[in-house]
C-alpha cells in the first residue's frame, strides 16, 4: 500500500506542508525534509521550482525564483532525494508544473519518484484528460499517485470525474485564488465547504491554499482529513529556516 | 475547415490543448463550450462588421506597392493594417473579445501587453464599452514604451506593473493569469495572440481571419484571382500571421511565411527565434514551441520589435513549421530596421518594426516577375520612432 493511503488510513487532521526544493540554500531541499518529519508534518510536498509559476501569488513565485537562482534542477532535485527514504518515512509528494517533467521526460520522471520512494504527484497544470488519456497508467504501474485539485468553481461532474481518476486524495482548493497566505478564510467557503462533504466522496480532501495557522488549520480539518499549508511555511522559512525555527511553526499549527 | 483547423480536442496536430490549472479550468470551460455558437450568431457578426467597418476603418487597403515591386521583383502588395484604428491589427481582436464578453456576461476586461499594442487595443474597446479594464504590462517595457502607457490611462484603463521573473510580456501574461484566478466570475481576459489554452488560439484566428477574408476579395478586384503566391507575415506569438493566413491555410498553392525575430542572430542567446531554437513544451496554458532551458525553464527572448519578443509561438504557427505548410525565416534586429528604413524611402510608409521583420524577408527570397506577394503590414512605426531614431541610420 502507497504511503499516502496508509496515512489516511490510520489518521486525521493530517498536516501537509508544501516547500520550494532549493530554498532558502540549494542543499536544504533533504534537511528541510528530515525537519519537517521530526517536527510532526504529517506529509510533504515538495516544490520543482519553474520560471513561470501562474498558479502562485508571491511568496512561493519568489521561492522558486530564488532556488532556480541557486541552480536548482529536476535533475539535482533527483539527485539530492537519492537517500530520502534512509531517514524520512512520511508520504513525499512532488509537486511541480509540468514543463520540467515533459523535459525530463514523463516516464523517466515516473522512474526516477519510484526508485526513491516519492508516493505521489500533483501537477497543477497538467489537465485530467491528457493525464487520462497518456499518463495514468504509466502513473500507476509505478505505483505513483496523481492527485488532482478542485476549486469553489468545480462542477459537480467533474468533481465526479477527478473522484474516479484519484488514487490517493482530493486537493480542494480553499477560494478562487492563487496560492498565498490569506488571513481569514474567504466567504462562501462554509458553503462550499459542506457541499463537497455532502458528496460523500471515497477519497480523502486535504485542503490547500490560505491555510496559514492553527485557526485555519483547524477550521479546514474539521471540513477535511487534513490541510495543506504552503506559503506561510514559506514565509518561516524566509524568517528562520532552522531545524527550531521548523519545529516552532509546525507546533504553532498542531500544538504541542 | 482542414488538418489546418484546431481540432476538437483543441490541438493543431499536436500542438495546443488547455493546459491550465482547475482554477482557471470553469472559465476556459464556459468560453470552449459557447465561443463558437456566438461567434458565428447573426447578432454577433452584424455588430462585430459594423464595428470593423465603422470604428475600426475596415476594410484596410490592398496596396500595390510599386518601388517596392520594382526593387524585389514581383508583385508586391501590402496589406495596410497599419490604418486601422489604434495602429495594428490588434483591435480586431479586441472587438471580437469584449463584443464576447459582454454575452458572457462579464462586467471586467484584463489584458497583458508587452509594447503596450494591445494594451492599448483593449483600453480602446473598454472605453468603447464603458468597461473596466486593467492591463498588465512588464516593469521593464512600462519604462521602455512610457507613451503607450499613458495612452492606456488617457483611455481610463489600469495599468499594473508585473514585476515578478523578468518583468517583460511572459510575466505580464502570467500576472493576467494569476488575475482571472483570483476573479473568475465578473472577468473576462483578452489575450491578444494566438497563444493561450484552447479555444484562445482559434477564437483570435477567428477574429483575425477578416485579414485574409479582405485580401482574397481585393485580390479578385486587381489580379483577377482571389489567392496570391505568397503570403507574407511576421510571427510574434503570431496574431497577424494567423489572420493573413486563415484563407488559404488549405490551398497548397499559396506559400506562407513568416518572418521571426532573430534578435542579434539565432545562436547569439538574445533572439525570439523560436522555431530555430526551441522545443516543443508548455507554457501559458498550451503546448507550443518554446525557447526553454534543458531543465524546462523558459528563456527570455530578445528582439528590438517589442511585440515579437515573447519565448513563444502560438500552437497553429508551431504546426504550420512542423508540418513545413510554412516556412520560417529568422531576422535579425538590422535586418528588420534597415527592411523598416527601406519602406519609409520607398513607399512613404513608416512601418512597426514588427512589420518590419516581414518586410525584411523579401530580400532573401528568389521571386519571379509574375509571383503576387501580399506582405501584411500589421502596424504603424509612430510607436517606433525612439528605437528608429536611436538607430539612426536613415
Amino acid at each position: 500500500m502507497n504511503r499516502i493511503n496508509e496515512i489516511f488510513e490510520r489518521k486525521r487532521s493530517i498536516l501537509s506542508i508544501y516547500y520550494t526544493a532549493g530554498f532558502p540554500q540549494l542543499k536544504d531541499t533533504l534537511r528541510i525534509a528530515v525537519s519537517l518529519e521530526r517536527s510532526g508534518a504529517d506529509m510533504l510536498e515538495i516544490g520543482i521550482p519553474f520560471s513561470d509559476p501562474v498558479a502562485d501569488g508571491p511568496t512561493i513565485q519568489q521561492s522558486s525564483a530564488k532556488a532556480l537562482q541557486n541552480g536548482m534542477t529536476l535533475a539535482l532535485l533527483f539527485e539530492q532525494l537519492a537517500e530520502l527514504r534512509k531517514d524520512v518515512r512520511i508520504p513525499v509528494l512532488l509537486m511541480g508544473y509540468v514543463n520540467p517533467i515533459l523535459q525530463y521526460g514523463i516516464e523517466n520522471f515516473c522512474d526516477k519518484c519510484a526508485e526513491l520512494g516519492i508516493d505521489g504527484t500533483i501537477i497543477p497544470d497538467l489537465p485530467v484528460r491528457e493525464f487520462e488519456d497518456s499518463y495514468r497508467d504509466y502513473f500507476r504501474s509505478k505505483g505513483l499517485a496523481n492527485v488532482f485539485l478542485i476549486s469553489p468553481n468545480t462542477s459537480k461532474e467533474r468533481i465526479e470525474a477527478v473522484e474516479e481518476i484519484s488514487d490517493a486524495f482530493i486537493y480542494m482548493v480553499s477560494s478562487a485564488s492563487v496560492t498565498g497566505a490569506k488571513a481569514e478564510l474567504q466567504e462562501g467557503q462554509q458553503e462550499y465547504y459542506q457541499r463537497i462533504q455532502a458528496m460523500n466522496l471515497s477519497n480523502p480532501k486535504l485542503i490547500g491554499f490560505g491555510i496559514s495557522n492553527r485557526k485555519t488549520f483547524e477550521k479546514a480539518c474539521s471540513h477535511a482529513e487534513g490541510a495543506i499549508i504552503g506559503s506561510a511555511f514559506i514565509n518561516q522559512l524566509n524568517e528562520d529556516p532552522s531545524e527550531d525555527g521548523i519545529r516552532e511553526f509546525i507546533h504553532s499549527i498542531k500544538g504541542q | 475547415m482542414s488538418g489546418f483547423s484546431v481540432g476538437q480536442d483543441g490541438y493543431y496536430g499536436s500542438f495546443g490543448g488547455a493546459y491550465i490549472p482547475e482554477m482557471l479550468f470553469p472559465n476556459v470551460e464556459e468560453l470552449r463550450h459557447s465561443y463558437l455558437d456566438i461567434i458565428e450568431g447573426d447578432d454577433f457578426r452584424t455588430e462585430f462588421d459594423h464595428l470593423l467597418g465603422t470604428y475600426v476603418g475596415r476594410p484596410t487597403p490592398l496596396y500595390y506597392a510599386q518601388r517596392l515591386s520594382e526593387k524585389h521583383g514581383a508583385k508586391i502588395y501590402l496589406k495596410r493594417e497599419d490604418l486601422c484604428h489604434t495602429g495594428a491589427h490588434k483591435v480586431n481582436n479586441t472587438i471580437g473579445q469584449i463584443l464576447l464578453a459582454r454575452r458572457l456576461g462579464k462586467e471586467k476586461i484584463i489584458a497583458e501587453t508587452g509594447a503596450g499594442q494591445h494594451g492599448v487595443a483593449t483600453a480602446t474597446v473598454c472605453a468603447l464599452m464603458g468597461m473596466e479594464c486593467v492591463v498588465y504590462m512588464g516593469e521593464i517595457d512600462m519604462a521602455r514604451q512610457k507613451p503607450n502607457v499613458e495612452r492606456m490611462k488617457l483611455l481610463g484603463a489600469k495599468v499594473r506593473a508585473a514585476t515578478s521573473g523578468s518583468r517583460t510580456l511572459k510575466d505580464a501574461t502570467n500576472e493576467a493569469m494569476r488575475h482571472w484566478i483570483n476573479n473568475p466570475d465578473d472577468t473576462h481576459y483578452i489575450i491578444g495572440s494566438v497563444v493561450g489554452p484552447h479555444p484562445y488560439p482559434d477564437m483570435v484566428t477567428r477574429f483575425q481571419s477578416v485579414i485574409s477574408q479582405e485580401v482574397t476579395e481585393q485580390l479578385k478586384k486587381v489580379e483577377s484571382r482571389s489567392s496570391p503566391t505568397y503570403v507574407v507575415a511576421c510571427v510574434g506569438g503570431g496574431s497577424n500571421a494567423a489572420g493573413a493566413f486563415y484563407h488559404f491555410l488549405d490551398d497548397p498553392q499559396v506559400q506562407l511565411i513568416s518572418a521571426e525575430a532573430a534578435g542579434y542572430g539565432i545562436d547569439s542567446g538574445k533572439s525570439a527565434a523560436t522555431t530555430f531554437i526551441g522545443r516543443t513544451g508548455v507554457l501559458h496554458g498550451s503546448k507550443t514551441l518554446l525557447m526553454q532551458t534543458e531543465d524546462g525553464q523558459v528563456v527570455e527572448p530578445h528582439s528590438i520589435s517589442a511585440g515579437l519578443d515573447y519565448p513563444g509561438i502560438g500552437p497553429l504557427h508551431a504546426h504550420l513549421f512542423d508540418s513545413g505548410r510554412a516556412s520560417f525565416y529568422a531576422i535579425t534586429d538590422e535586418e528588420a530596421m534597415k527592411a523598416g528604413v527601406e519602406l519609409s524611402k520607398l513607399e512613404g510608409i513608416i512601418p512597426a518594426i514588427e512589420s518590419a521583420h516581414a518586410l525584411a524577408v523579401l530580400s532573401k527570397m528568389n521571386f519571379t516577375a509574375e509571383d503576387i506577394v501580399v506582405l501584411n503590414l500589421s502596424g504603424r512605426g509612430d510607436k517606433d520612432l525612439e528605437t528608429y531614431i536611436k538607430w539612426g541610420r536613415y
